[in-house]
């Protein structure tokens, strides 16, 4: 590769790219939270005259740009899109370039450093032993094991080399904090491609075997049918909608195979799909489901306030006379009403989603329960990418608490015999946080001198 | 005694630290700085114990929920972590002029929540509020928040000693412009470890609400544009040797895009987006 410094690869290589692209993301970005995203070419051209006090020719100029750099969907734009390439081809190349390096940091054996660097590290410190080298060096490894420093030893000309270091490995935290970001971005990019997102709503009781695409509102095949039972809204005291909660059934097969109630922050997986509880609608009917107690026999009807519904089979008359607000704003009673079959008329309240049982004349029990009518909402996706961008936001954490919080320290401890006289050197390098390790070391080296009559020089 | 009183005096809590930190810079005082730590430390147990009740209160109204939920809870929380913050600093670089710089953060952030343009009430959660990923949003990006604030309150410290001629009085007793460029760089690194946290539990939370991790909304979008932005600002200084002035002033507007994510957002443009509707 040609490594010349004005070569495209050293340009891809270089930092002041990254900060040039950082900067120019940063300041792009906020276009689209300014101008309103996606709308038609109207909204844009009044958004322009009403904003900015343009006359109508200047606004439709200016729509016109607007569509021609599609600032209208920037953020799927093809520029926008070329400076996150461009991030990505400076990370792959910046990376190439400096990680054989860092690698080498990471694995190379410091018993071989040279000697003469030992002894021009800034943090350094000389002693005399009045101990044999091979007893100083024993006792120094004894005195900085519970330190958390394990030291290695080799013999180098005439003397003994100490080496002991911490978290080699923290070196590579910068470089897997770059990795992440590719990975989230892969991660995108498979959703983006493989995955699928819209929306369906289902009235309780009925099913769909198919999803509608947000945007272009075609219908998506799931390849297997969801059922709604039922749609549930719960109200706090004042009226703030508490729960929205829905029971889902998927078929296969004409097989139920799942039964799950799910909520807004908890959504129903299956087959890849996502079922989100997203909205509702309400159609102003109600649900009535009776029961006749003694023979078990049920039915369902389904009708709008004040008109009645007559079960035949049963020769039941009955309906909702009035709905009647409850306490809880935005929520209701119902006045039920029940004729009976001896030509009179009885009334009963009851609150939405209980149920009462009724007494006919002829002694027969009647359990009603009344509820309104919903269509659920649901939100469905599919998104293979989004582990892979759960995995890249991980090792995000983990990497920048590696780069930030975590050193790589060494020591060296050199021990030669000079006359009669063991003479040390104690040495000390770290890659970040220098001031820190500078007291870690001072510690550290009195440790050394406080031990095995070894007195500092 | 409610929440809602203990929290209106933690803001004379650190307006009078505030204060003390600035006498002790101003006049060198050392009764003054031991006054600005202990107000400082009792307002801050004093507010923990006022998140405390909030909470509590929250199940006694029927709508519990973590006292992390609305602006103003945010606020509280923001003044919270920013004592917290300034104490560990303080503690570790063993300087009360420090105070004098940040502590005023502190103060704001409680006499904007209290002055009447936030809603205080404690409010039952919607449905899509009512998710653990919020809580752990909220105090990861609050957290953040406050070591940027910080790095920008030290910040308008290192220009103040900077640009004065070398050792006059008052200013001596800054620490080593050296020493502040450290900590504004901590600060901010600190900031973006958390600032990263915050904006992926975000995203976690609204997959799990919405099913989709990223949509751009403003807000979204404006946190990436702050983290876009100490991202660069962090590889300047490690990379190409930035330091100094300029650092301070990129901390100083770090910080500006902070307030806007936080606050201007809102209250801005959000205003633009609802045009669509009229
Ligand atoms: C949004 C994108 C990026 C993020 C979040 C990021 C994050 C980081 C972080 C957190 C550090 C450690 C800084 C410190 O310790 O103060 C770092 C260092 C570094 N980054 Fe990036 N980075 C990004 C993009 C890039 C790109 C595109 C390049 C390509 C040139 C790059 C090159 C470097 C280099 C050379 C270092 C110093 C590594 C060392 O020698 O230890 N970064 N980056």
């Amino acid at each position: 590769m040609n490594k010349d410094k004005n070569s495209p690869w050293m340009f891809f290589a270089s930092v002041k790219l990254t900060l040039f692209i950082l900067f120019i993301l940063a300041a792009a970005s906020i276009i689209g939270t300014v101008l309103p995203q996606g709308e038609g070419a109207g909204a844009y051209t009044q958004f322009y005259m009403s904003k900015l006090d343009v006359s109508s020719q200047t606004a439709n100029i200016m729509t016109n740009i607007t569509f021609l750099l599609d600032l209208d969907t920037m953020y799927q734009s093809w520029w926008f899109r070329t400076l996150l390439l461009l991030l990505s081809a400076n990370l792959i190349v910046c990376t190439i370039e400096r990680l054989p390096d860092v690698w080498r940091l990471v694995v190379q054996d410091n018993l071989a450093t040279d000697l003469d660097r030992i002894g021009n590290m800034r943090n350094r410190r000389h002693y005399t032993s009045s101990l044999t080298v091979e007893e100083s060096c024993r006792q120094i490894s004894e005195a900085l094991k519970p330190l958390g420093w394990q030291t290695g030893q080799r013999q180098r000309d005439k003397a003994t080399l100490l080496f002991a270091q911490k978290a080699p490995w923290s070196r590579l935290g910068v470089y897997v904090v770059h990795a992440s970001i590719l990975v989230i971005f892969i991660g995108a990019l498979i959703g983006s491609i493989w995955g699928e997102k819209g929306g369906v709503n289902i009235p309780e009781t009925l099913t769909t075997d198919k999803i509608y695409q947000f945007g272009t509102g075609s219908p998506v095949d799931l390849g297997f049918t969801v059922k709604c039972n039922w749609f549930h809204m719960e109200r706090y005291p004042n009226g703030t909608p508490k729960t929205y909660a829905s029971e889902l059934v998927i078929i296969e097969d004409g097989d139920e195979v799942l039964t799950q109630v799910i909520d807004v922050n908890d959504p129903l997986k299956y087959k890849g799909w996502t079922f989100y509880q997203s909205s509702y609608q309400s159609h102003e009917k109600f649900i009535f489901s009776v029961v006749n107690n003694e023979s078990k026999n049920e039915e369902r009807f389904l009708a709008p306030p004040q008109k009645a519904v007559r079960w035949s089979d049963e020769n039941l008359l009955f309906g909702i006379q009035e709905l009647i607000p409850s306490s809880t704003p935005g929520s209701y009673k119902y006045k039920l009403l029940v004729a009976d079959n001896k030509g009179g008329q009885n009334l009963y309240m009851i609150e939405d989603n209980q149920q009462i049982t009724v007494k006919q004349p002829d002694g027969k029990l009647y359990t009603f329960h009344v509820k309104e009518f919903f269509s659920t909402g649901l939100q469905v996706g599919k998104d293979p990418g989004v582990w892979v961008v759960y995995i890249g936001c991980l090792l995000m954490l983990i990497g920048l608490t590696g780069a930030f919080f975590i050193f790589h320290k060494r020591i060296w401890i050199l021990v030669r015999q000079e006359d009669d006289t063991t003479r040390i050197l104690l040495a000390g390098t770290t890659n970040k946080n220098k001031a820190a390790f500078e007291t870690e070391f001072n510690n550290l080296s009195d440790k050394v001198a406080d031990i095995n009559q070894i007195e500092a020089q | 005694m409610d929440s809602s009183q203990l929290l209106s005096l933690s803001t004379f809590g650190y307006l009078f630290a505030s204060g003390a930190y600035l006498a002790a810079f101003l006049f060198k005082s050392k009764k003054a700085g031991l006054a600005g730590t202990i107000a400082t430390a009792l307002t801050f147990l004093g507010q923990t114990a006022a998140l405390g009740l909030r909470w509590y209160e929250s199940y006694q109204i029927g709508a519990g929920h973590a006292p992390l939920t609305n602006m103003y809870e945010s606020l509280v929380f923001f003044s919270w972590s920013i004592a917290c913050f300034y104490l560990i600093i303080e503690y570790k670089f063993k300087n009360k002029t420090l105070g004098a710089f940040a502590m005023p953060f502190a103060f704001f952030a409680m006499a904007f929540a209290s002055s009447g343009w936030v809603y205080q009430q404690i409010n039952p959660l919607i449905p899509a509020l009512q998710s653990n990923w919020l809580i752990a949003h909220v105090v990861t990006c609050f957290i953040g928040y406050a070591a940027f604030a910080v790095a920008c309150g030290i910040a308008v410290m290192y220009l103040l000693k900077s640009r004065s001629p070398k050792s006059s009085g008052l200013l001596a007793t800054l620490p080593d412009l050296k020493v502040i460029d450290d900590i504004i760089h901590k600060s901010m690194v600190y900031g973006f470890l958390w600032l990263s946290a915050g904006i992926i539990t975000g995203a976690i939370w609204d997959n799990s609400a919405w099913g989709t991790y990223w949509s751009w909304d403003p807000k979204e979008t404006w946190s990436l544009i702050t983290w876009f932005f100490y991202a660069a600002v962090l590889h300047a200084r490690f990379t190409r040797g930035w330091h100094g002035t300029r650092i301070a002033w990129l901390a100083i507007g770090g910080f500006a895009s902070v307030v806007f994510t936080y606050y201007g957002v809102n209250y801005l443009l959000s205003g633009l987006h609802s045009y669509g509707a009229s």
